[in-house]
């Protein structure tokens, strides 16, 4: 019995890289403006009290909604700008796993407080 | 037996949707790694492609449901003020937890941390859930786009390692309790 054939991946050429490149990219900038917004709620009252936008969550619920509706409108326009073109990958791919990790490391507390 | 309802959503969002999302985690990971490797014989099938996108959409879905249950249904529960001059904070887990030195840094680290890293969980996996159903096979062919998937999926089991851990330490320290009580079985 034989195994399945897997039909062939289509050539790199053919496969443009600006859909991935704009999903990345957004995905790092939701990322890290979760990061901003969870030190600038800590660090002002007046940002924490304008992103209370449901108290019983408090400044928490507006950091959230904020950071992945601009998340997914980033995600939209770069899509929309990139989806039928190849793009220098490398430097999207690096700007995105450094806002993740800008984002990842405000969201530690004791950091966020030497800021 | 007795559970309460509050009791009951803490173990939905924990055990149910977090601990869930953290076993399927490592399974990504190595299903990312292992199918669309340039090195892995034989390829990737399009019935391979199928599986690892339902499979990611439901890690998504997991990673959603764990951070809005979280949120918006526990998180209110755990913050709510006591009112003044009440002796018994077992109601109120943040402040009880902030009433003492050896236990506030289960709130002032742990949540604080907790609350917001949570949510790279799911922006990062509905990204790769995204770029996998977009790509499928042919990500092999796009190694930079791959690589930096599986960077993503990576923090996101790391924020859900955080969000787990602290979830499960607080809950020991200051459980969320209240509510109705729901009687699971008669004792004998």
């Amino acid at each position: 019995m034989h195994a399945p054939i897997a039909a062939p991946p289509a050539s790199a050429e053919k496969i443009l890289n600006g859909a991935g490149a704009a999903a990345i990219l957004a995905a790092g900038v939701g990322a890290f403006l979760l990061g901003v917004f969870a030190v600038a709620a800590d660090k002002s009252a007046a940002i924490k009290s304008l992103m209370n936008f449901w108290k019983p969550t408090g400044a928490l619920s507006g950091e959230t909604t904020i950071a992945v509706v601009i998340w997914l409108l980033v995600w939209a326009i770069l899509d929309a700008r990139w989806r039928n073109r190849t793009v220098g990958l490398a430097r999207i791919k690096t700007a995105a796993l450094v806002l993740l990790a800008l984002g990842l490391l405000l969201t530690f507390p004791p950091l966020g407080d030497l800021l | 037996m007795e559970i309460t309802t509050r009791s009951l959503w803490t173990l939905i969002h924990g055990m149910g949707f977090g601990a869930l999302y953290l076993l399927g985690c490592s399974g990504a990971l190595v299903e990312l790694y292992r199918r669309y490797s340039t090195r892995s014989d034989p390829p990737a099938t399009a019935r391979d492609d199928r599986f690892l996108g339902v499979y990611l959409i439901a890690m998504a879905a997991m990673a959603w449901l764990a951070v809005l249950t979280g949120s918006y249904v526990i998180y209110p529960w755990y913050r709510a003020a006591p009112p003044a001059g009440l002796h018994s904070l077992g109601a109120f887990p943040r402040s009880l937890l902030l009433s003492q030195v050896s236990t506030s840094g289960w709130h002032s680290l742990g949540m604080e941390w907790k609350e917001h890293i949570a949510w790279l969980a799911p922006i990062s996996i509905t990204m790769a859930a995204a770029v996998a159903l977009q790509y499928g096979r042919n990500l092999r062919s796009h190694p930079q786009l791959r690589s930096a998937v599986l960077g993503f999926v990576w923090v996101s089991l790391l924020a859900a390692g955080v969000a787990g851990f602290f979830g499960a330490m607080i809950n020991k320290n200051a459980p969320v309790e209240g509510g109705n009580t729901i009687q699971l079985m008669h004792g004998e």
